[in-house]
């Protein structure tokens, strides 16, 4: 049984201009210890998964479906249960650690809150291990006294990886970690995250940033439209994609031409019927444009949503 | 921090000049010549001698240029003269220190009836949203927004003290005379804070970093106290701040309502008899009080929000 299962996740928000169907029919599955990256365009829904795992919705999200984490779903959890998976088992890094950190607390304070709700430390040996986590994430021990603003857009990506750090989940949800750096950085940043799973962390990765993801993670599942269209080894989908979309997905790269896709991505208040990547999709066929595809296994671990690959 | 206070202090200095020209001024363009004025209540309407008006001229330093005129009044006013009543013959200062405590009482009652309201109802509010507690609170403070508080004095003392007989009408003293007055000025006050304090509330707890505290296994409890809170407190502190200054402004209309001898009714009978010098005193006095209140909010702005106590840097 893997350590977290994703069984027909389904997640929308109910608007006044009509539903938005966020995430749909969603399976996935982690091993422990596993590193898997989620990959897929801006609105596909990465944001939206990731923190349904750990159960930090908007309000006036409805959420359908099972979110199995060591045979517990997670979503029949009562909030004070919930809140002894959160950090402990499982720690989200949020995107945007400009808006990510409290404007009015200290670093090393909302650090220090993390250790001490986690390991139960307080005083000296709690501040050791802020500064402790300080140094193995490169940051400066003044860092520390700071405020958010004061520190650069990659301290701050640093100083949340620091409190993710700081939890040790067997989980960690990173989104998004090196959106927004420039490249030394983000190489910094993946160093960073590689060097920390050595310690045998789960990982679920949230990226569009393609090479991230290929020096992090052993599976990848392709997002499109709230779907997952495509799943399988790592090494594989770089190298075999076989949906449409992965394949556009892979050649938009600027290292293997920087060409676009089609069209643009569908909104999720008003999705297309039959295949959602049909109206983009070049290999498009009379089925594509009626019947919605399965997701299905075409060779071991290897699954694709889209009627013509599966053969 | 301290550098902060500093500056701002630095700045009250211009500004409090700034308030006592255009005060001196006021009394300048008001219709009428000031020394015939005086001259008037000294001698009598009409009473005086060309000479005697040249005396008193002189005496108040009316034959001087206006620039004269401003140093040297200024120099009374920073010694603490401010002129003495028309009506009473006493020093303005006096006049205003004996009417400062029973105004000081007035507000710093209202004001503790407000935050002791708006503070508990805008955080359950806050934290139950669209509960049927939060849509009481809603509606009573949207009844509390839309009256007028000399009205509800007027109501108040209908019921309490007229029909009930509960509380005195009006006057000053003790305990009973401040309840009354104290509730009209402060509902209103707490009305609009108790919106203000559950919007701002709501508005922090949809903030990432909300997400990010309860994603390290926190309690609502204190993710509510430790982060929500204080995040929420800095446009609370702003309206507060510029509540505070209007109730010192709704002091004129509350204690002329109760008949209460404080500053607001000194402002009240001075206008009606043109007592000159205790208005222009009022107003100095008023102004000076509005502008230490301003100080407070924002070292107290300093102290909530560390982007505001550093200063620029990066954002």
């Amino acid at each position: 049984m893997a350590l977290l299962s994703i069984r027909n996740l389904e997640v929308y928000f109910p608007l006044p201009d009509g539903t938005v169907h966020v995430l749909d029919s969603i399976d996935l599955d982690l091993e422990d210890e596993e590193k898997l990256a989620l990959i897929g365009e801006t609105g596909s829904g990465k944001t939206v998964l990731g923190r349904a795992i750990v159960r930090l919705l908007p309000p006036g999200a409805h959420i359908h479906g099972e979110i199995l984490y060591n045979k517990r779903n997670l979503l029949d959890l009562a909030p004070a249960e919930m809140r002894q998976i959160r950090g402990r088992e499982i720690a989200i890094i949020l995107q945007n650690p400009a808006s990510s950190m409290n404007p009015v607390l200290t670093v090393g304070n909302q650090i220090k809150e993390a250790v001490q709700v986690r390991w139960g430390l307080t005083g000296r040996p709690a501040y050791r291990q802020v500064i402790n986590l300080l140094e193995r994430v490169g940051l400066p021990l003044r860092a520390a006294v700071g405020y958010p603003h004061q520190l650069s857009g990659g301290m701050r990506q640093r100083a949340l990886v620091a409190l993710g750090l700081a939890l040790h989940p067997r989980l960690l949800i990173a989104d998004e970690p090196t959106k927004g750096l420039d490249s030394p950085l983000r190489a910094q940043i993946v160093r960073l995250l590689k060097d920390v799973l050595e310690d045998g962390m789960s990982l679920f990765l949230i990226t569009h940033d393609l090479p991230a993801a290929r020096e992090l993670a052993e599976t990848v599942a392709v997002m499109y439209a709230g779907q997952i269209v495509e799943y399988g080894r790592a090494d594989r989908i770089f190298a075999q994609p076989r949906h449409p979309y992965t394949l556009g997905l892979l050649a938009s790269h600027p290292s293997r031409g920087l060409k676009a896709i089609p069209g643009i991505a569908p909104s999720l208040t008003n999705l297309p019927v039959g295949c959602r990547f049909h109206p983009r999709c070049a290999d498009a066929r009379e089925i594509c444009r009626y019947k919605a595809p399965p997701f299905l296994e075409i060779t071991k671990g290897h699954k694709v949503r889209c009627h013509h690959c599966s053969r | 921090m301290l550098n902060y206070v500093a500056r701002r202090l630095l700045l009250l200095v211009f500004i409090l000049f700034g308030v006592a020209l255009i005060t001196f001024l006021l009394m300048h363009v008001v219709p009428g010549d000031h020394a015939q004025l005086v001259a008037t209540y000294r001698y009598g309407f009409d009473d005086f001698s060309t000479d005697e008006l040249k005396a008193v001229q002189e005496d108040i330093g009316a034959d001087q240029p206006l620039h004269r005129q401003f140093i040297l009044w200024l120099n009374h006013v920073l010694r603490g003269d401010l002129g003495y009543s028309f009506i009473s013959g006493r020093p303005v200062t006096a006049e205003i220190l004996a009417r400062v405590p029973a105004t000081l009482e007035l507000a710093t009652f209202s004001f503790l009836i407000t935050v002791l309201i708006a503070f508990p109802l805008g955080i359950v509010s806050a934290r139950r949203p669209y509960s049927w507690l939060d849509n009481i609170a809603m509606v009573s403070s949207l009844i509390g927004v839309a009256i007028p508080n000399f009205w509800l004095g007027l109501l108040l003392i209908l019921v309490f003290s007229l029909t009930l007989g509960l509380l005195p009408v009006a006057g000053s003293g003790d305990l009973a005379h401040l309840i009354l007055p104290s509730i009209t000025l402060g509902s209103g006050m707490a009305a609009v804070s108790t919106r203000l304090i559950r919007a701002s509330l709501l508005d922090v707890l949809e903030q990432d970093y909300i997400a990010t505290a309860r994603s390290k296994g926190l309690g609502e409890g204190v993710v509510f106290r430790r982060h929500a809170l204080r995040n929420a407190l800095i446009p609370v502190v702003t309206v507060l701040g510029l509540q505070l200054n209007h109730l010192i402004g709704g002091t004129v209309i509350i204690e002329t309502v109760f008949a209460r001898p404080g500053v607001g009714k000194l402002i009240v009978d001075a206008i009606q008899a043109r007592d000159m010098p205790v208005l222009q005193g009022c107003v100095l006095f008023l102004a000076l009080t509005f502008s230490m209140i301003n100080l407070l909010v924002d070292i107290s702005y300093a102290f909530l929000d560390p982007r505001i106590r550093y200063g620029g840097g990066q954002r």
